[in-house]
């Protein structure tokens, strides 16, 4: 959790918007950095967190949690966190060894052409068991995150089957759970001659989001001192329908990151 | 990741001199050729060319896929992939070896070959070396405070250097290549395995389930118990995506089977991850024309270069460029389980290999831009000004 971004975004673990889906993307960067953010955030404040983890193992995220902070280890026990291993359990599926029924969430590894109905059904599942028995403790508004939505591109899944998948989610999620969702879109470097490509499935998302979050590099060109900037976008919000952007300077430590705005960086003041 | 290193693997390399051993937690996993990162505790080893390992955050990690873009010729991709198995033979990883147009026997036959501290040769009987007692004729006189010191290291048992040196004007000794494991693949020799409805067209599945038949059956998944040493195992995957390997991104604008390359990268990537392996690809990109497809294939992997040769090109001749043969890209850096990557200084980089060497140097000094740059306080320059003209104030009469 990145308290500089808590402060741009308004939100802290105790009180943050509701059904709101955040679309996180980026174009020759890395924005993960933003999903470490909001997974740490998420679980501090509590919710059930649905994470579908399609390109990085549990531990790389465990390793990176723990150095803001939380455990994941431990909400994976208790029951906060629910953690899609796509990336490990993708080869069995790949080499047709491994027909379970827990992998049907992976089923577009199988039939690439088919849809993503088995992983819709996955987080369905997920977001709607709510509350373990012991203690009586029950979990806050469920909360679906996915890291990295545009390698389903690349593994042969249609951008219509994509974005089919993102409307059922956040129906169900924010819609009718008042929950929120996160999702990371990469895209590519040219805008012109992507008629199936990411750029097409970010504009798609972007219609669809309350919040944008995109990072890429310096227009300027390489800094070593500045990692890149982030241009952030309210699209909706509720009554007051405001369109604002705002775009910052960002540099990544061990433990964290730090915003400034554009020009103010201590590299060059 | 597989086997995050916590704790330094050891301090037994240079001859310890106090009695101190560091206590560590957790249990070793010291395994021959290798180091953890110091960034990020990760296990690294060594691509075999110590500059790369520089540039690249000081070395390979274990688990990880490096991404090579060939240049047109394939000359330095395939020598980096000579490079990348000859590392692994002198530390005594296991290999395995992938391609479609030589056979691996090939290119294990022309790997170069290493060059080690002294001249007496690699013969495993000479073993270490034995403190001289005073009567020994062989006592030192004048250099009498080196007289304890071991002797430079003539067999190459266990080699527990990080990175070595290797002659390209030399190749590999038979029997140093024939002590390696290696397992092979070649393409042209594979039946073709047509098995229902597979997202995989035949030749890549059947590269794939070979991998992990040999990750399995030698236990580097963790899966068998294994009483041996552990071990790391380097996949060299020769220029996939090409015609040979029966996928046509690299002749098609919109190719048939546009997906089965990314597929398999990502099938690749979940089994680097979960065992010991680290593996290199060489993609000839320089074919594929669709550029979506290689800025994919680029983030399928984690870290990602590319070789651009000046043979054969108009920049052969540009006095800029007179002292290298090529310029190195990088596109990718990995952040394995940490927020931030090794930043490098500079994205110019342009590399020459000599024959001792595989240099990759900085063309360009980047701006002198950063955080702690020091920069001349308003105030001095406005003395130097109103005094006296050399504006050092020791010297103001």
């Amino acid at each position: 959790m990145f308290p500089e971004l808590n402060s741009i975004l308004n939100a802290t673990p105790d009180s943050f918007k509701s059904s709101d889906f955040i679309l996180v993307s980026d174009r020759r960067a890395d924005a993960s950095f933003l999903i470490h953010h909001h997974l740490s955030f998420y679980l501090r404040a509590g919710c059930k967190v649905c994470f579908l983890g399609l390109v990085q193992s549990f531990s790389h995220y465990s390793a990176v949690g723990q150095r803001l902070g939380v455990s994941l280890a431990q909400a994976r026990e208790k029951g906060q966190l629910v953690f899609l291993e796509g990336l490990k359990n993708s080869i069995g599926v790949v080499l047709q060894e491994d027909t379970s029924q827990e992998t049907q969430p992976l089923s577009y590894l199988r039939t690439p052409g088919a849809g993503l109905e088995g992983l819709f059904r996955f987080v369905d599942r997920c977001v709607r068991q709510r509350g373990d028995g012991d203690a009586g403790e029950s979990w806050g508004p469920p909360v679906l995150l996915i890291d990295d939505l545009s390698v389903l591109l690349s593994l042969g899944v249609s951008v219509g089957a994509i974005l089919d998948f993102t409307l059922y989610c956040q129906a169900t999620v924010c819609s009718e759970l008042q929950g929120n969702m996160v999702i990371l879109v990469r895209c590519e470097e040219d805008a012109d001659d992507d008629e199936e490509g990411s750029n097409l499935l970010q504009r798609g998302l972007v219609h669809q989001c309350n919040l944008a979050l995109h990072v890429e590099g310096l227009p300027t060109g390489y800094c070593r001192d500045i990692h890149g900037q982030m241009s952030v976008w309210w699209r909706q919000g509720g009554e007051t329908i405001y369109n604002q952007r705002k775009i910052f300077h960002f540099k990544l430590h061990d433990k964290g990151a730090s915003f400034f705005a554009r020009g103010t960086s201590s590299a060059v003041l | 990741m597989a086997a995050p290193m916590r704790g330094m693997a050891g301090s037994s390399n240079t001859g310890n001199t106090t009695s101190f051993q560091k206590k560590t937690h957790s249990k070793l996993v010291s395994i021959p050729g290798t180091r953890p990162s110091v960034q990020n505790g990760q296990l690294l080893v060594s691509s075999g060319v110590s500059s790369l390992d520089y540039v690249i955050g000081g070395g390979l990690a274990v688990g990880t896929l490096l991404l090579v873009e060939e240049d047109r010729f394939d000359s330095y991709s395939r020598m980096l992939l000579k490079y990348f198995l000859a590392e692994g033979v002198v530390c005594g990883h296991e290999l395995f070896l992938a391609s479609a147009r030589d056979h691996p026997d090939e290119i294990m036959q022309e790997l170069p070959s290493p060059i080690v501290d002294d001249v007496a040769g690699i013969k495993m009987s000479e073993g270490q070396s034995q403190p001289s007692d005073p009567e020994n004729p062989d006592t030192m006189k004048i250099a009498w405070r080196y007289q304890n010191q071991p002797r430079v290291q003539t067999a190459l048992v266990s080699s527990m250097r990080f990175g070595h040196y290797y002659d390209v004007s030399k190749t590999m000794e038979p029997e140093l290549q024939q002590a390696a494991k290696c397992h092979r693949f070649y393409q042209l020799q594979e039946t073709p395995v047509t098995k229902g409805s597979s997202p995989l067209p035949s030749p890549y599945q059947a590269l794939l389930k070979s991998i992990q038949t040999v990750i399995r059956k030698e236990g580097f998944d963790g899966s068998t118990p294994q009483s041996k040493v552990r071990n790391v195992l380097r996949l060299g995957l020769h220029s996939l995506g090409s015609v040979l390997w029966g996928d046509d991104v690299c002749c098609n604008d919109n190719p048939a089977h546009c997906h089965a390359l990314s597929t398999f990268l990502y099938a690749l990537r979940g089994l680097l991850r979960s065992s010991l392996s680290v593996a290199i690809v060489t993609v000839p990109s320089h074919l594929i024309q669709n550029r979506a497809v290689m800025g994919r294939i680029i983030r399928l992997s984690d870290t990602a270069i590319a070789l651009e040769s000046f043979r054969g090109s108009e920049k052969e001749t540009n006095p800029l460029y007179k002292d290298y043969h090529g310029l190195l890209h990088v596109h990718q850096l990995p952040r394995l389980n940490c927020l931030s990557c090794e930043v490098p200084d500079t994205k110019d980089l342009a590399f020459k290999l000599k024959r001792k060497q595989f240099t990759i140097e900085r063309l360009h000094l980047p701006p002198d831009l950063s955080e702690t740059v020091s920069r001349v306080s308003k105030t001095e320059l406005a003395a130097g000004c109103g005094s006296t003209a050399t504006g050092n104030k020791h010297l103001d009469f």
